[in-house]
């Protein structure tokens, strides 16, 4: 039985112990702190490993679990972006249905800040229903024709057809109104113009046009800004008894490289657990038993996001964590909340 | 001498080979093994042969062989009028003229036109014939006497030899496997049927009665019938169903010709004494009815035959019946000339041998299941009895028709017989045609009737389709409770698929074949029974009847007959294989010797089930590197190493003959042969199971079921067809863990299913009973993701008054739109492709002339016949509609329409109407496993586990699964997909073989994983981590095409039944769901008895009545008509159900009358 007061959960050969959270208030008299705020700042730490224009990883330190997966949930789901959700299609004479291909183009992530956008109201009538500020419109225009300065012999059909495929680029922005001041200097464009959505053949054309709204991943996946927005905890590995020699190696190859060292006694040491993707391969082994234990640090959360590429990962989070201080903000004002 | 020929060659091509550095791109270190390498014969193999090479190989043998037998048995029509006319058939082709290619047919409609077109694929039957007009002899060529249905992919079909390229310009499917024939635009197949094998001797015995029989069943072109040689307390004899009687033994041998007691002891038991002892009691039987001479048992036996003559034959002696009896009905399969019945008499001895043989060793019976006792008759076989049936009714017709006209005395002009042969062309056409599309094998000959032998071509999946075209139907009755013709027969291996048979009643009736297997067709007999006296088999007419059966003896049977007799059996065999080997004799032709009844049996007759395996000699395999080096640079076919000896066919009694090695190390000195690749023992659909050498052997027989119902790619060419109803899933993914056989059968080309992250654990409760809980963000990006298309079809009449069916166009409202029920119209009455269609929306909008029925004489038009403008006029006002429309709870869109002429002349119209589905509550999925869920609940992903690397699962199942069912190549499946994906390579899980599991954890923890596949976990919903660790990987799952939207039902009010005013039955019909029997006894013992009477009477069928309590029956408007007064007329509620058993009791004369009293 571990200690109830322990942050580390352990990882056995056959299960993982001492799960639960326990820093929140009156779940003991000894243990966390909680929710007071000083304590809290205290311990909390935010470390910034990296980040890129679509990824992010940083850990959260000393912060409990539940606000830690709020804040995954928020990201993966809540977090609004800008998806295509109508396609009015006056001609498609592909292979690809009309519906599949809808599908496929609501897929493809869209360069746009999603706060330059309002909710369309959708109990408004047809009509009024998209505007200039809610809905961005694109289009997608593509006939498929022979090459005539096909070279010959290559038969591949990128060079024996003009649009044989067709391209997430190939989506053609088409500011509505004020748009074209808003956009003006960063046009709506897929993030990725690479996707394809198509395999035309000659004589055949796709003639489409896409409504783009807003929208929150709990609607549809398509609107989510994250590709995976996760977390792990932070492994931890305890040497209980020296590990020398032969042992020591065989030791070190149990993890991924870099996590385990030697040192120049030809004892292993731990070295940066942080690599360790904890695969209890060195529980296996008999000659390492008694002689190891791991476990991961409960409140330190190693975060990846990675961004489908309209906002950056960073703001992703920051946006998360705004949209969780709005809920609590409206808890503490609801009625119920305000009984007493 | 020839073979040492071939093997210096082999030699010193080998040798060549070495000598080379670089040989083709492959140097001289680059290993073959042949142990690893031999599997490579197996892709050659259905390179040559193909998937469904026996229905190909039969019908081409039909088309190509048999047609011109059947014609020749019966080339001559004479007439009874006329002695001196005559016509003869000299040749009949299919496809092409007498001056055409049999290689290159004539150019046909195309097979996807006839699809589409509601056609038959079918082709020109030429023949040539010689006939008289007047005293001149004529030949004509290439009359067509009607179409021929073409077998799809057979040497006459337009697709055969095509390549991928000009398959696409034909709108096929290179993939599709052909061997199936298209009537009036459906695909239907000629199941393989198995029956118990023709012209051969099965002995069997009833161990209650103490009867021995040995019984053989005649099959010839003319006719067909059984024989039995039985054995009643001790004494011997023979029964036929044209004889009335059973004849003793002795007496029939007699009437063969064999008068000698000495001889018939001789060729019945040889000099065995014990034999003897058991046979001799039958001397008496005849010695007492006082039969000697020959003249006086054919004359015993024909006073018992049965006599059906025809009306004008002539009345035959008793003698003659006799004879004829001898001659034509006993034994039918062997022909008798000259009267000479030593043939005869000799199979009728042997028969009785073998139950004297049986009455002693009661060991010695056949087994009706042994494998090598079945034949397997396919399309070939059954369009050849077909078309003989129509052949002879076409020349009967024709030969009436001249006898008709033969007989008026005076003709004006000169007669010519081909103007009145092209009459009934129709017959064949038809007849062949209404079989094939019917399924109904009706032959007057053989008083067949055989029903449900062509079914509709499954086109569920790409496997089903295959796997339809390799099932084998049996001719046993389904409801019989035997299981010896269901059980798995050793003799079966490697044959048969041992997994994939159905479950339920026709469970191991229906079969299927396994990968490598090959059906033989016939083979001519006179060159091997000449072959046989060449390597030194004596004549059996020469044999002296003593030393037949004397110890040591060895009887060569061709096909079942005694043909000869052999000293040194080892010997002859030997030599016979030796030239079967150097292609001498056809490498379909089976040798074996069955020592029990000292006899060398070949056969070379069709229908047996072979498979190749390779030659071992001197405990060394005879396919070296060289030769798979030469496969492998594509210089050696298949063929190539069936003509050097390396590799040849056995049938399953040959089979029994040899001792073949699983794998390379098991050769002992004996070995004679060894596996090309072990997991050839499955078929194409279990095949696809991965590690299915793990499973417990009934969950690989559910999947076998299970993946004829997958969703998936059906074709290349599947968006240009236009089935009744095709399910496709959007994204179809190849497995990750694949087989061999997968890709022999091409399914990584057309898959059906998904590579799902699954999570084994249990979630919510809503995944009890094998339900799946199934990522709502993966539905979102497509997972499972299917359409369903469905045809509808409509034609525009023509009627007999010249009026027809009629598109009329789309009507608009006051504001130019169309109407509601019109809008997926077009101008043209058709609906427009891509327009939505919603319930109660029209897609053509038919209109039927009113008068259709009117006859065209009589009516009042005729007088209008100088008014047409008038007329005209009239016609148009006159159409009453009749709009095909769209009914269903989700709308559709419109994928197709066409519009075309059919066989008749008539517009065909048919429009395809599609869905897309995305997975919902509900529908069913299942693994390659035989382990089927349906979808318990859709979750979203935040709230789904994850993983260290943040993956989520597409799907979670629920670990209960396991234990019981004991699926353990799933797990496998599981390990070695999740390293496949981490190493980015696709794995095998091929049967015997495949991945080792070893090194597929070594990958995962390589890779930085638990070895074992499981993973650590967190929750979704709390974020903390599972205290268990979770088993998480890539499995393969397939969508069945079972889904909650088909299924839906619900109703509240609706239609009744007619006759009992009670709801209807079923969803097709919008029925009332039905509180049975049992639910009604629940109601009864919880007391609700108000419920009862709503649910049972009120909702349902509800009536009122008035009751006449004078005299108990029921009245109407409060009056009696029996009584004639209204005076004690009550009114009650009665279900209308009884209300109709009361008058139909009436009917009877029965009268049921009402007591009518207060309960309370």
């Amino acid at each position: 039985m571990t200690d109830l007061g322990s942050n580390i959960i352990g990882i056995e050969e056959d299960r993982v112990t001492n799960t639960h959270s326990n820093d929140f208030p009156a779940y003991s008299q000894s243990i966390g702190s909680g929710w007071d705020l000083e304590a809290f700042k205290k311990k909390f730490q935010l470390n910034v490993s990296f980040i890129t224009e679509r990824t992010a990883n940083f850990d959260l330190i000393g912060l409990d679990t539940s606000i830690a997966n709020a804040y995954r949930r928020i990201m993966i789901s809540e977090v609004p972006s800008v998806a295509i959700e109508y396609v009015y299609i006056f001609n498609n004479t592909s292979v690809i249905q009309d519906e599949v291909l809808s599908h496929r183009l609501g897929l493809v992530p869209l360069k746009v800040d999603p706060d330059l956008l309002t909710w369309v109201d959708q109990s408004a009538d047809e009509k009024d229903k998209f505007t200039d500020e809610n809905t961005i419109v694109l289009t997608l225009n593509v006939t498929c024709t022979k090459n005539p300065n096909a070279t010959k012999g290559d038969n591949r059909p990128e060079n024996l057809y003009r649009n044989s495929n067709v391209y997430a680029r190939d989506l053609k922005f088409e500011p509505q109104g004020r748009q074209l001041e808003t956009f003006k200097d960063h046009p709506v464009v897929p993030c990725d113009p690479d996707i394809l959505l198509a395999k035309l053949r000659p004589g055949q054309e796709i003639s489409l046009r896409a409504h783009c709204i807003l929208g929150i991943g709990s609607d549809h996946a398509k609107f989510s800004p994250v590709a995976t927005a996760s977390y792990r905890l932070m492994p931890q590995i305890n040497i209980l008894q020296p590990i020398t020699g032969q042992d020591a190696l065989k030791f070190q190859e149990c993890f991924p490289s870099g996590v385990i060292g030697i040192n120049e006694k030809g004892e292993a040491f731990v070295k940066d657990p942080r690599k360790d993707t904890v695969s209890r391969e060195v529980l296996r082994h008999e000659r390492f038993k008694g002689k190891v234990t791991l476990g991961r640090v409960r409140d330190h959360f190693i975060y990846n996001v990675e961004s489908t590429g309209a906002m950056t990962p960073e703001e992703i989070f920051f946006k998360s964590v705004r949209i969780l201080r709005n809920k609590a903000e409206y808890i503490r004002n609801c009625p119920i909340g305000n009984v007493n | 001498m020839g073979r040492i020929d071939v093997e210096m060659k082999d030699a010193d091509e080998a040798f060549d080979d070495l000598l080379e550095p670089v040989y083709k791109g492959k140097s001289l270190t680059d290993p073959i093994d042949t142990a690893k390498d031999k599997w490579n014969l197996l892709p050659a193999f259905l390179k040559v042969k193909g998937l469904v090479k026996q229905h190909l190989d039969s019908y081409n043998f039909f088309v190509d062989v048999d047609l011109r037998k059947i014609v020749k048995a019966n080339q001559l029509v004479l007439s009874d009028v006329d002695p001196s006319f005559y016509l003869k058939y000299l040749d009949i082709r299919v496809g092409y003229k007498s001056n055409g290619d049999p290689k290159r047919p004539e150019v046909l409609l195309p097979p996807h036109e006839c699809r589409l077109r509601d056609l038959t694929y079918s082709a020109p039957i030429y023949v040539d014939v010689e006939y008289t007009r007047g005293k001149k002899i004529i030949i004509h060529r290439d009359l067509e006497i009607g179409r021929m249905p073409i077998m799809l992919r057979s040497n006459k079909c337009i697709l055969n030899g095509r390549t991928e390229k000009e398959m696409a310009y034909l709108n096929e499917c290179p993939l599709d496997p052909g061997g199936y024939f298209i009537v009036n635009g459906t695909e239907k197949v000629i199941l393989v049927q198995e029956q118990l094998s023709k012209n051969r001797i099965i002995v069997e015995s009833d161990g209650k009665k103490g009867i021995v029989q040995a019984s053989v069943t005649s099959s010839t072109h003319e006719r067909k019938s059984k024989t039995y040689v039985i054995s009643k307390n001790g004494k011997i004899f023979l029964k036929h169903n044209s004889i009335s009687e059973e004849v003793p033994i002795v007496i029939v041998l007699k009437a063969a010709g064999i008068v000698s007691d000495l001889e018939i002891l001789q060729l019945v038991c040889g000099d065995d004494s014990v034999y003897q002892d058991i046979f001799s009691v039958n001397f008496e039987e005849a010695s007492k009815l006082g039969i000697f001479t020959q003249r006086e048992a054919l004359e015993y036996i024909g006073r018992k035959v049965k006599t059906v003559r025809r009306m004008n034959s002539p009345k035959l002696t008793i003698l003659q019946e006799g004879t004829e009896a001898i001659a034509t009905t006993i034994v039918a399969h062997l022909t008798v000339e000259d009267l000479d019945f030593r043939e005869k008499a000799l199979y009728i001895a042997t028969m009785t041998r073998r139950v004297v043989m049986t009455m002693h060793n009661p060991k010695l019976i056949d087994d009706r299941d042994y494998a090598g006792n079945k034949r397997l008759e396919l399309a070939g076989q059954l369009l050849s009895l077909l078309f003989e049936d129509l052949f002879k009714k076409f020349n009967n017709d024709f030969k009436a028709n001249l006898d008709k006209i033969l007989k008026k005395p005076s003709r004006a002009s000169e007669f010519d017989a081909l103007l009145h042969i092209n009459i009934h062309s129709n017959n064949v056409t038809a007849g062949l045609n209404r079989a094939i599309s019917t399924g109904n094998w009706s032959l007057k000959r053989f008083k067949m009737e055989r029903a449900g032998v062509t079914h509709v071509l499954s086109r569920l999946s790409y496997i089903a389709a295959l796997g339809m075209m390799t099932r084998i139907s049996s001719q046993f009755e389904k409801s019989r409770k035997v299981s010896g013709p269901r059980a798995l027969q050793p003799s079966q291996f490697g044959m048969l698929c041992p997994a994939d048979t159905p479950e339920g009643e026709a469970c191991g009736l229906v079969k299927n074949l396994a990968l490598m297997t090959h059906i033989t067709t016939d083979n001519e007999e006179a060159p091997i029974r000449k072959l046989c006296y060449l390597l030194g088999a004596e004549d059996i007419s020469l044999a002296d009847s003593a030393t037949i059966h004397t110890n040591g003896t060895f009887g060569v049977y061709l096909n079942g007959t005694m043909i000869g007799t052999t000293r040194y059996p080892i010997e002859f065999v030997r030599k016979f294989r030796h030239l079967r080997r150097r292609g001498k004799v056809s490498a379909f032709v089976s040798i074996h010797t069955n020592v029990h009844q000292s006899a060398v049996h070949i056969a070379a007759d069709g229908g047996r089930i072979c498979r190749p395996l390779i030659i071992v000699e001197n405990g060394k395999s005879r396919v070296k590197a060289g030769h798979l080096r030469k496969l492998k640079n594509d210089e050696w076919r298949f063929d190539d190493f069936l003509s050097h000896g390396l590799v040849e066919y056995l049938d399953v009694n040959e089979e029994n003959d040899s001792l073949i090695a699983l794998y390379e190390e098991d050769i002992v000195p004996a070995t004679t042969h060894i596996e090309i690749e072990p997991f050839t023992i499955l078929g194409a659909v279990a095949g696809l199971i991965p590690y299915p050498h793990h499973n417990q052997s009934p969950r690989n027989t559910y999947q076998c079921a299970m993946g004829k119902q997958a969703i998936g790619a059906i074709g290349y060419n599947q968006f240009r067809r236009i089935d009744t109803l095709l399910y496709l899933l959007c994204y179809p993914e190849q497995p990750m863990v694949k087989t061999k056989t997968i890709e022999l059968v091409k399914y990584d080309q057309l898959p059906a299913g998904h590579n799902a992250t699954v999570a084994v654990m249990s979630y919510s409760g809503y995944d009890i009973e094998d339900a799946l809980i199934l990522n709502k963000a993966s539905i979102d990006r497509g997972f499972g993701r299917c359409q369903v298309l469905r045809k509808n079809t409509s034609v525009l009449k023509r009627y007999p008054n010249h009026t027809k069916d009629i598109v009329s166009g789309m009507r608009v409202d006051k504001e130019g739109k169309p109407i509601f029920q019109h809008a997926a119209l077009g101008q043209d009455g058709l609906a427009e492709v891509g327009s939505p269609i919603q319930s109660g929306q029209m897609y053509i909008n038919k209109c039927v002339p009113s008068n259709a029925m009117e006859s065209v004489v009589g009516g009042p038009q005729q007088n209008n016949r100088n008014q047409p403008q008038e007329q005209q006029q009239d016609h148009e006002q006159q159409f009453r509609e009749a709009p095909m429309v769209y009914r269903g709870p989700e709308k559709s869109y419109v994928d197709q329409v066409m519009m075309t002429v059919g066989d008749n002349d008539q517009a065909l119209i048919k429009v395809l109407l599609r869905q897309t589905r995305r997975p919902e509550l509900g529908d069913k999925f299942s693994s390659r496993h035989g382990q089927k869920g349906v979808c318990g609940m859709i979750v979203k992903q935040e709230d789904m586990p994850f993983s260290d690397q943040g993956i989520s699962p597409d799907i979670i199942m629920n670990p209960h699964g396991f234990p019981s069912r004991m699926t353990v190549g799933k797990m496998m499946e599981l390990v070695s997909g999740k390293a496949g994906v981490l190493r980015g390579t696709l794995e095998y899980g091929t049967c015997f073989g495949g991945s080792d599991l070893d090194d597929m954890s070594k990958v995962l923890v390589e890779k930085g994983f638990n070895y074992g596949g499981k993973d650590m976990l967190y929750s979704g919903t709390t974020g903390e981590a599972l205290q268990a660790y979770i088993f998480f990987g890539p499995i393969y799952y397939q969508k069945l095409k079972h889904m909650v939207l088909d299924k839906m039902h619900a109703r509240a009010r609706g239609p009744r039944a007619v006759l009992t005013r009670q709801p209807t039955e079923g969803r097709s019909r919008d029925g009332g769901l039905r509180l049975g029997e049992m639910e009604r006894d629940c109601v009864i013992a919880y007391g609700a008895s108000q419920l009862l009477l709503e649910r049972l009477m009120l909702s349902s069928d509800a009536f009122d009545v008035d009751i006449c309590q004078g005299c108990g029956l029921m009245g109407y408007n409060g009056w009696c008509p029996m009584c004639k007064s209204s005076e004690n007329i009550v009114k009650m509620t009665i279900p209308y159900a009884a209300k109709l058993l009361f008058q139909e009791l009436i009917s009877m004369n029965i009268a049921p009358r009402l007591k009518l009293s207060d309960v309370f």
